[in-house]
């Protein structure tokens, strides 16, 4: 079998149909995850959003909870902010508890 | 095989009906919603809860499945459907949502010969997702790592087996938590085009580093003597050991900042700072010089660390 080491690129910096193909799923979605401040892209208009880290993993995420819960979009910008501050605070809390 | 309790699963009665099954699968795939619950095993029981409700979700499926339920099971050597089980009872196979294998239970009885990973018009790209562990040295340098992977193939005759096959990947240096790392053309070949393959970073626990973000938190743990009188002590770091400074009567659970020494910046950011809390360790005292020492201490140096707590002192 043959081996050779592929190079991977790191994904960053996604237009806004780069991420509804690494999401499975189309504009509109992604529009109104920007509409409730879920996604927060960089740049003014739509042709030249760019939506990097966080946001990425933040889009998959809300993808997956849409599709298995059925959250809608206020739901979902809930829930996402809420599991934000508790794995902050789950970090703090390990930090205390390792010492 | 084993007989699957889909009951059991979802908690509920076998006499239970549609809207009792429906708020019960609600309920626990909320619960272990891998994406929710963190624990380790949450992503398994959330698989076994959509499995459960695939079935009992459906009249006809459920029927069938109630009636093997019934059918006297051999002590031993697991279950095994009799050859017409499902005979009077048609119900569509696999359309299960996400089209991943669920237990071999079910894959052998309601989604015969039909692909796992293809199905109904899912997959608009032929894309694959994984998840990649690494740890937050392999990050910090870059590292070569080999993924073991299993993908279903069509074979010639429209068959599918799961194939394993290995690739090596070289991890870009500075990759943080939750990031995508995309693997061009390794993905699932679909109508003549091939995907790529993308995967998710995690970094596994470390032992001494707590990454957040770009920065690392950590315990550095220091003498009596170290805290007291200062000076330099020699710390390790991802990127190798580093001089520290410490300033004189450093308290326990004082923070330093390190700045620049936490994970590589990329694409022009700057690098994460390390922030090391300092932890005041004792040393053990098993000689009798040492006792003598730590008396010679609390004899000549006046100090009470209660003095703050109020009440009578001492």
């Amino acid at each position: 079998m043959k081996k050779t080491t592929l190079r991977a690129d790191i994904v960053d910096a996604l237009t806004l149909q780069d991420l509804c193909r690494l999401c499975h799923t189309d504009e509109t979605w992604v529009m109104e995850m920007v509409e409730h401040g879920v996604l927060e892209p960089v740049g003014s208009t739509r042709g030249n959003w760019r939506f990097v880290g966080t946001s990425i993993v933040r889009a998959k995420k809300a993808r997956r909870l849409s599709r298995d819960l059925g959250v809608n979009t206020a739901g979902l910008a809930l829930v996402l902010d809420l599991l934000e501050e508790r794995d902050t605070i789950l970090r703090r809390l390990a930090r205390y508890e390792a010492v | 095989m084993d007989f699957k309790d889909y009951y059991k699963t979802l908690d509920l009665s076998p006499t239970a009906n549609a809207a009792e099954i429906k708020a019960a699968f609600r309920k626990a795939a909320r619960k272990y919603h891998p994406d929710i619950n963190t624990g380790a095993d949450a992503e398994a029981k959330f698989k076994e809860v959509n499995e459960a409700h695939e079935v009992l979700k459906d009249p006809e499926r459920r029927a069938a499945y109630d009636q093997l339920g019934q059918e006297p099971q051999p002590a031993q050597g697991g279950f095994r459907p009799p050859p017409d089980w499902d005979s009077g009872y048609e119900f569509s196979q696999s359309d299960a949502s996400n089209g991943e294998a669920f237990s071999d239970f079910f894959e052998t009885l309601f989604r015969r010969g039909s692909n796992p990973a293809g199905g109904r018009g899912r997959r608009p790209s032929a894309d694959s997702h994984g998840r990649i562990e690494i740890t937050i040295e392999d990050a910090y340098q870059g590292a070569e790592r080999t993924l073991n992977l299993r993908a279903p193939v069509m074979g010639p005759n429209g068959t599918v087996t799961m194939q394993n096959r290995k690739i090596a990947v070289r991890v870009p240096k500075g990759i943080g938590q939750g990031q995508h790392i995309r693997l061009a053309g390794q993905g699932t070949s679909e109508e003549g085009s091939t995907g790529d393959l993308l995967l998710e970073v995690a970094f596994a626990p470390h032992p001494v580093y707590r990454p957040e973000g770009k920065d690392l938190y950590m315990d550095l743990p220091v003498a009596p003597w170290e805290a007291a009188l200062g000076g330099h002590v020699v710390m390790p770091t991802p990127g190798g050991r580093i001089n520290l400074n410490i300033p004189k009567n450093a308290r326990s659970g004082q923070k330093l900042r390190l700045k620049g020494k936490g994970m590589p910046g990329m694409s022009g950011a700057p690098a994460g700072n390390i922030y090391a809390t300092l932890k005041i360790v004792n040393p053990e005292v098993t000689t009798e010089h040492a006792r003598a020492f730590f008396e010679k201490m609390a004899e000549e140096m006046p100090f009470d660390p209660r003095a703050d707590l109020g009440g009578d002192g001492k």
